[in-house]
């Protein structure tokens, strides 16, 4: 278990929960850092667009990864100049595309997603793009240079869950890279069932910055992630797997 | 509880003051107010036939508290729901509609509120509407900002720390030229992150170059959606003209702009039906432009300078509350927007519950944020202010307060791309 790393472009990560950037308060990273153990932080570039005094990317604890997303860009174009603006603004290379073009639900555009990948990647960024689950465009995804695919649960904010969870199992399943569940995740027993699936990681953010007391509910996010990462290398028993297998062997007539 | 809008000017000429009373009481004096006047362009849409459909067939006295009660049980708030959370049966399931808005508020926006200021560059109009403080009929100190003044104002408001600036002017294309304001807007641009605009309606090209110039975001109050009182209210110059009015966060959305905001003015005629039209405004608009930014103001009638007495009638302070909490349960995507209008206490009370956008160091004058901001008597020029305002709080005290509310002052979360 101590060796289980989530590897995202070539960097090496422990903990599986990502603080997505939806609800931003200097409380809510504390606890995500210290309560829930985040290695890695999303950082809205046009939240930090700011001449605060409290400048935010002082807030970011050493060693924890900002991960900058293209929130406000409504296509590739817009996408790809956020995520050159990050770089120049001393965010790294990593960065999280969401390309909305829908203010109601927030819906991602994959087409719009792939475009902005591949100029991306082509230009050394690691690449992160919110998606919604499509196998299709999942591959498209891989094939245009992602470090990962970020596939949503439910509606952004909406705490509904794994509503997506068929689609997501068959990315898990599919789909070389790391699958990171993004958005709608309420409760740590969702953030478990989806860790169960095999999901490599798990962003959430209104889950814990609407919770009644934060730093508790980013430790059960923690605990609950770790007990559905174990639970996935485990193997679950042969009620829960997909087609539970018999207990006597079907084939066991064959006599060579 | 009418309100008396008329007032007449001793500095008026004769002349003058004969062609404002005819108006005044001959409709036939008056321009057909649904009539587009020449270089008014019209564009094809739907929204208005939509808006107007609803508004007319709405008849809030049929809604009784079991639909008030099934709209809040409903997940999600059709048309017919937000009716009953409109209606007077809501009325006494206003702290139950609060819990509902505030819940709506917080998964979609956590617990920020967002703050600007408006900057007055011109006082300066062309229009005769009764109840505004800037009409041309009213005597009032007139004046525009030069670009040199402009650049003080917007200097003395960035270095209160103000990253949000909406520009406003009197409706007077021929004081306040797109150009002029495609200056401010340019000049804004270098001072603040995000630049809005809340000027007489112009054309789509018009909003282009407006937006390329450094403006995202256009707001137009509609005043009313009643086109028989708008009439009444209206009485001369372009913004008379009602339809060209109504189309103009298409036209703005059209040329460009991120973002748009409608709003009534609440006061002027029957509340209720105007705030459904307001928030099926933004609605429509959404379903037709779904990439865009909406929001939703909510202004009260208050005195102007010469007419102390103007009041928003039967809108008080629980009605406004009612609006806003209706409007977060139906539209809990929108922006709100709640100006210095409203008394500080009202406020602090409704950024927990409904609004996202507050003002904060507010002037409605012409070129008076150095003295105001800075105490110090400037000696120079100032224009009078478009209606008095009631929350005078600064920048510093307003972080303060809401932060002091637990909620999360934000001052910029937006970039021009």
């Amino acid at each position: 278990m101590n060796n289980d790393k989530l590897i995202i472009g070539g960097r090496e990560f422990h903990s599986r929960f990502i603080l997505g950037s939806g609800k931003y308060s200097m409380q809510l990273i504390e606890a995500a850092v210290k309560d829930a153990g985040a290695e890695i932080i999303t950082l809205a570039v046009r939240r930090a667009n700011t001449k605060e005094q409290e400048s935010i990317l002082d807030y970011i604890p050493e060693g924890v990864t900002l991960l900058p997303n293209t929130s406000g860009a409504r296509n590739a174009k817009e996408a790809v100049r956020i995520a050159r603006l990050a770089r120049e603004l001393g965010c790294g290379d990593f960065v999280k595309v969401e390309i909305m073009r829908d203010s109601k639900y927030l819906l991602p555009d994959n087409q719009e997603t792939i475009r902005a990948t591949e100029i991306l990647a082509g230009e050394g960024f690691v690449v992160m793009p919110y998606m919604y689950p499509d196998l299709n465009v999942a591959r498209d995804l891989v094939n245009a240079g992602a470090a990962s695919v970020m596939p949503l649960a439910s509606p952004i904010g909406s705490n509904k869950g794994l509503a997506t969870k068929e689609f997501i199992q068959i990315l898990i399943d599919e789909i070389d890279l790391p699958i990171i569940v993004d958005a709608g995740i309420g409760r740590p027993s969702q953030a478990c069932e989806a860790m169960e699936m095999g999901a490599a990681a798990i962003m959430a953010n209104t889950a814990l910055a609407t919770a009644g007391d934060l730093p508790m509910m980013a430790s059960a996010f923690k605990q609950a992630i770790e007990a559905g990462r174990k639970a996935y290398l485990a193997g679950l028993g042969r009620v829960l797997t997909r087609g539970a297998s018999a207990s006597d062997p079907l084939t066991g007539f064959l006599r060579d | 509880m009418e309100n008396q809008f008329l007032i007449d000017s001793e500095y008026l000429s004769p002349e003058a003051l004969a062609r404002k009373h005819r108006l005044e009481t001959d409709p036939s004096a008056r321009k057909n107010h649904m009539e587009y006047l020449p270089g008014m362009e019209r564009i094809e849409s739907d929204v208005c036939a939509s808006v107007m459909e609803q508004m007319r067939a709405y008849d809030y006295a049929r809604y009784t508290a079991a639909d008030v009660k099934a709209a809040l049980a409903h997940d999600t708030c059709a048309i017919e729901d937000f009716k009953a959370l409109l209606s007077p049966a809501a009325e006494p399931f206003l702290e139950q509609m609060a819990q509902r808005a505030r819940r709506e508020t917080s998964r979609h926006f956590g617990n920020t509120v967002y703050l600007f200021t408006p900057l007055y560059i011109a006082n300066y109009c062309e229009n005769y509407c009764v109840y505004c403080g800037f009409n041309c009929y009213n005597h009032i100190s007139r004046m525009k900002l030069s670009k040199e003044q402009m650049e003080r104002e917007m200097k003395v408001i960035a270095e209160s720390g103000m990253e949000e600036i909406l520009i406003l002017t009197g409706e007077s294309r021929e004081q306040s030229s797109v150009e002029y304001i495609g200056e401010a807007c340019r000049l804004a641009r270098s001072y603040f992150r995000m630049v809005g605009l809340e000027i007489y309606p112009v054309n789509t090209d018009e909003y282009r170059y407006l937006h390329e110039c450094g403006a995202d975001y256009v707001t137009v109050f509609q005043e009313t959606y009643d086109t028989d009182k708008y009439e009444q209210l209206h009485l001369l110059g372009h913004k008379r003209v009602w339809p060209y009015r109504f189309d103009a966060q298409e036209r703005a959305l059209r040329g460009g702009m991120r973002g748009v905001a409608c709003s009534a003015l609440l006061g002027l005629s029957d509340f209720r039906k105007d705030a459904l039209a307001s928030a099926l405004h933004v609605y429509y608009l959404q379903r037709k432009y779904p990439h865009a930014e909406l929001s939703l103001s909510c202004p009260r009638l208050r005195p102007i300078i010469n007419n102390e007495k103007l009041h928003p009638l039967d809108v008080h302070e629980t009605q406004l509350c009612q609006i806003l909490c209706a409007y977060r349960i139906f539209l809990p995507y929108v922006g709100i927007t709640v100006s210095s209008r409203e008394s500080a206490a009202f406020r602090n009370g409704i950024v927990k519950i409904a609004a996202t956008k507050v003002s904060a160091g507010v002037s409605t004058g012409i070129g008076d944020h150095e003295s105001k901001y800075t105490g110090k008597e400037t000696g120079g020029a100032q224009g009078d202010e478009q209606f008095e305002i009631d929350d005078n709080r600064s920048l510093e005290r307003m972080y303060r307060d809401i932060a002091g509310e637990g909620l999360q002052p934000v001052l910029n979360d937006y970039l021009y791309v």
